[in-house]
């Protein structure tokens, strides 16, 4: 018992030396803020998007929604325990996918456009082929212990999950099982997001921390400390070297993954409702973030500001997608419409 | 949102002490690794990381149709109105 004390303190002290050191070496490159080095960049002005659509469909509140990688179709999710895919130029529902479990918490389509992905409170990601003539369940991923909360194909081969028993997993569609579980976290794994190269990715979770994992091993490599909650949203900025996060503390950040640590905070004394969703505009310039006040704000993603609201909803965005394209923003809400503007 | 799990809970109650101690080094064992792969890595200073998000930025602005706007003609999601040929 003794010996065991003692190298618990001495374990303790490792750890309590290492974080001193991360933090001293963090300072050591901090030479200045964005928002400071941004001050010579012209200001984008006031960003007035206008709503061109508005996606009525579903019953209940609209938990997630997810672009295609054709700028064309999205996929929604409902409580109303239906997945509807929808063609956004004209407004038409194309496919309709009844779910075993109506707690669904999010929704994905795969880049082949030839699959869609769902879970939520089942704990179950169930994977859908929805080219055939009816949509056909292709695969129930059945390992986690808490609600899925994020999922996202890398191709029709595999998928990334993110899950409230505090773990990420890579899964391998053709098995159906585990390849990678990703464990860090110590609270309920809320977001994910994929790197541009799709070598690593990022997690946002309730312990407020944010982590970059290498895909292939398995392994943390980075964490991002200093929002004070739950991080809702986590999205890559598009060069791959910045991500930006979403909070339950009302604020949204970046931080540069190759200084290691925050760069710019996106707060408003005015705003006092959590974040649930974010996205990011094709050149990475404009941040869109929903917020439980049944907006999404837009942020100049260099200089901190804010600069426009998209305003027409009425109950909280809970998801928020730009398309591969950039043509526009759709938000989605618990009010059960989605919104499309430009 | 959901309840915020501080820190996973041991499962078993049942355990010795001497049994929930090990468990304990054995995370702590984990933390310390983790910390130390994280302390390792090469960090850049923030002006250049600045610099280099900036210049991106500048790069695709131009590209960037939520920036620069879309023209009527060319907008995929606007309601196109249809005409009445006189």
């Amino acid at each position: 018992m003794a010996a065991e004390k003692a190298e618990m303190d001495a374990l303790k002290k490792e750890c309590d030396g290492l974080r001193a050191q991360i933090e001293a070496a963090r300072k050591a490159v901090n030479d200045g803020s964005m928002s400071a080095a941004a001050s010579g960049v012209a200001s984008v002005g006031r960003v007035q998007l206008k709503l061109r659509k508005t996606l009525k469909g579903h019953l209940a509140k609209i938990y997630a929604m997810h672009w295609s990688a054709d700028s064309r179709q999205m996929v929604s999710a409902s409580q109303d325990g239906k997945l509807l895919i929808w063609d956004c130029f004209t407004g038409n529902k194309l496919v309709a996918v009844p779910l075993k479990s109506a707690w669904v918490m999010s929704v994905a389509f795969a880049p082949s456009g030839n699959l869609v992905a769902s879970g939520g409170l089942d704990n179950i990601c169930t994977v859908y082929n929805i080219k055939a003539a009816s949509p056909k369940t292709l695969r129930e991923l059945d390992a986690h212990t808490g609600y899925l909360s994020c999922c996202r194909f890398l191709s029709d081969t595999e998928i990334l999950t993110a899950s409230g028993d505090t773990t990420c997993c890579l899964w391998d569609l053709e098995t159906g099982k585990q390849k990678v579980i990703f464990t860090n976290h110590i609270g309920d794994c809320m977001s994910l997001a994929l790197s541009p190269d799709m070598n690593t990715f990022i997690s946002g979770a309730c312990d407020s921390l944010a982590k970059l994992w290498d895909l292939r091993e398995g392994a943390c490599k980075q964490t991002f400390s200093g929002h004070t909650s739950d991080i809702n949203a986590i999205s890559f900025f598009q060069s791959g070297n910045a991500i930006i996060t979403g909070s339950d503390d009302c604020q949204c950040k970046m931080y540069d993954l190759r200084s290691d640590q925050e760069v710019i905070c996106y707060q408003d004394a005015s705003l006092n409702a959590g974040v649930t969703s974010l996205a990011l505009s094709s050149s990475g310039r404009l941040i869109f973030a929903g917020y439980d006040d049944f907006n999404c704000h837009i942020w100049d993603s260099l200089k901190g500001e804010k600069v426009g609201v998209l305003s027409g909803h009425d109950n909280r965005v809970s998801c928020t997608g730009v398309p591969d394209d950039g043509m526009g923003v759709c938000t989605g809400s618990w009010d059960s419409f989605l919104k499309l503007w430009n | 949102m959901l309840p915020t799990q501080t820190e996973t809970p041991s499962t078993c109650s049942l355990r010795t002490f001497r049994t929930q101690s090990s468990s304990s080094i054995v995370q702590a064992r984990r933390t310390v690794q983790q910390l130390r792969i994280e302390a390792s890595i090469e960090r850049i200073k923030v002006s250049k990381a600045s610099s280099e998000l900036m210049r991106y930025c500048g790069e695709h602005a131009k590209n960037d149709p939520l920036l620069m706007g879309i023209p009527a003609s060319e907008n995929p999601f606007k309601d196109k109105k249809p005409c009445t040929v006189l």
